[in-house]
């Protein structure tokens, strides 16, 4: 198939971006979304041009690393799907799509469709984490876990990270992503602990690096290529005020 | 932890803080339309209602006062988190594809729309109400206030539209607010998303009801 791409394309952070026209030639339906790109930027580093930059790692939907809005979408339309695992079966011969990069304050542009997610890892160094030393991996069972926590940390525990739910979001906020990390280990025995001061501390910083607020219009739900529900939204905001009433109580 | 800080600058603070302030507001609302409603009972009814409430001045005042903190609350946390909203996106998509219903798309202008019509309904009918008759027991005649008011098709054509506004703004927010609250998880999200549904159509219905009776010819005998 022979597609036309409207390509966002940017040197770096300072200087101004715009879109470019590509074709892509004789693209198989049986690439995945990245392996077309990979293609045009081979022909385009034939004719001696600078390749698109844009995101991978594992490609295979798996660590969250691909980044891309296609025509509008973060990782394109399908549902639970990330850009590397789309297949190009679900674009039409002579299509033109638009290819842009994540659009937030807090992820700034480093090149093209790349962009610097770094935002995420401080939010996670500032609470995602569980400070006892573990040791060596405990047998299972060791503690008991109620199947209904385990399974809804587990649903929480999916979270890749890509930025899916802030690209999609109206006002970029990054709350499904910070309320599936609060809740995958708040609601385990090992993670409990320290529940209170990891959502004040993880809320804290999301809102310092600049992301917006939740309007539950549930556009981030319908992206995420892991499905995370918006449900864990509301787990956070009821964490965070158990958290900031109790802290109140025990400063008084 | 400040505490200020964690209510009133965060982001689930302020989401917080209007959650609950919408709620009570939408409690406001409920009874506004309840009581406003028997007007379809005749003049007797509904002037009998008005001195019903001004017969207890400070329940009056302290629900006014409650009232107007809330809107107060409402509006200084919608424009805060708006506004961050906005700078947390400078540039926008080329392609832009919502999933996003256009109730909550819309918030901000349904809101701030429905402002500018409480302001001047409350002009209209509290504050300097143009009529200031009595009927025949010494009452402020509400009945023919509201008549008088609606016979004029552009003081009804703004409370249709507010009111048609305020219900758009409430099928979301209505559902919203929960979220907010942290209540809205597994079967009651969907129980939320009927309820703001439900309410959304009866504030329509009902508020809706009265201007477009009055300009059907409802209570034209007063006159
Ligand atoms: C009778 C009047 C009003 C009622 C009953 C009402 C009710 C509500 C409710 C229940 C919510 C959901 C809260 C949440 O998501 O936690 C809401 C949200 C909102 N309201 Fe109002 N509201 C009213 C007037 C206004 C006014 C005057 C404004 C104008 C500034 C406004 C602006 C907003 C905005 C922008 C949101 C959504 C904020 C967001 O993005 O999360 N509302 N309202
Ligand atoms: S490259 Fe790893 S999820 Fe797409």
């Amino acid at each position: 198939m022979n597609l036309t791409l409207k390509v966002w394309r940017q040197k770096n952070a300072d200087e101004p971006g715009q879109f470019v026209s590509y074709q892509a030639k004789g693209i198989s339906q049986d690439m995945s979304f990245l392996e077309m790109l990979d293609v045009v930027n081979e022909s385009l580093m034939t004719e001696g041009q600078e390749p698109i930059a844009f995101d991978s790692d594992c490609r295979e939907g798996i660590c969250g690393t691909c980044s891309v809005v296609i025509n509008g979408a973060p990782h394109g339309e399908q549902k639970a799907t990330t850009a590397c695992q789309l297949h190009m079966r679900h674009f039409n011969d002579g299509e033109t799509i638009t290819i842009e990069p994540w659009r937030a304050k807090p992820f700034p542009v480093i090149r093209d469709l790349r962009v610097d997610r770094s935002a995420f890892d401080r939010i996670i160094q500032s609470g995602g984490f569980i400070s006892a030393s573990t040791g060596g991996a405990p047998d299972a069972n060791a503690i008991p876990i109620p199947k209904p926590d385990a399974d809804t940390a587990m649903d929480a525990a999916q979270c890749i990270g890509c930025g899916a739910c802030v690209a999609a979001c109206k006002n970029a906020s990054a709350m499904l992503f910070v309320s599936a990390k609060v809740s995958h280990l708040g609601v385990l025995p090992q993670g409990k602990v320290e529940k209170d001061r990891r959502v004040l501390a993880m809320v804290n910083q999301m809102d310092k690096e600049g992301f917006g607020n939740c309007t539950v219009t549930g556009s981030c739900e319908a992206a995420c290529p892991k499905e995370i529900s918006l449900d864990f939204i509301s787990r956070m905001n009821r964490d965070y005020a158990a958290a900031v009433v109790k802290s109140a109580w025990n400063q008084s | 932890m400040n505490i200020y800080h964690a209510i009133f600058r965060s982001s689930l603070g302020k989401k917080f803080i209007m959650g609950l302030s919408g709620l009570a507001l939408v409690g406001f609302v409920v009874g506004h339309m309840v009581g406003n409603l028997q007007i379809f009972l005749g003049q007797e009814k509904i002037n009998a209602y008005g001195a019903f409430l001004k017969s207890m001045p400070k329940l009056l005042w302290a629900a006014r006062i409650g009232l107007l903190a809330c809107v107060g609350l409402h509006i200084w946390s919608a424009i805060a988190l708006v506004r961050e909203n906005r700078r947390a996106r400078p540039v926008a998509y080329q392609v832009t594809r919502s999933t996003a219903s256009f109730a909550s798309r819309t918030m901000i202008w349904s809101g701030l729309i429905v402002l500018s019509f409480i302001v001047y309904h409350l002009f209209d009918f509290t504050i300097t109400p143009e009529f200031k008759g009595v009927d025949e027991s010494g009452r402020h005649d509400i009945y023919k206030m509201v008549i008088l008011s609606f016979s004029h098709p552009l003081s009804a054509g703004f409370y249709i539209l507010a009111n048609t506004l305020l219900a758009i703004h409430l099928s979301h927010g209505f559902q919203s607010l929960f979220q907010s609250l942290g209540l809205s998880t597994g079967r009651f999200r969907h129980w939320f998303q009927s309820l703001a549904l439900v309410l959304g159509w009866l504030i329509f219905v009902g508020n809706v009801s009265i201007p477009t009776a009055v300009l059907l010819g409802f209570g034209k005998e007063v006159l």
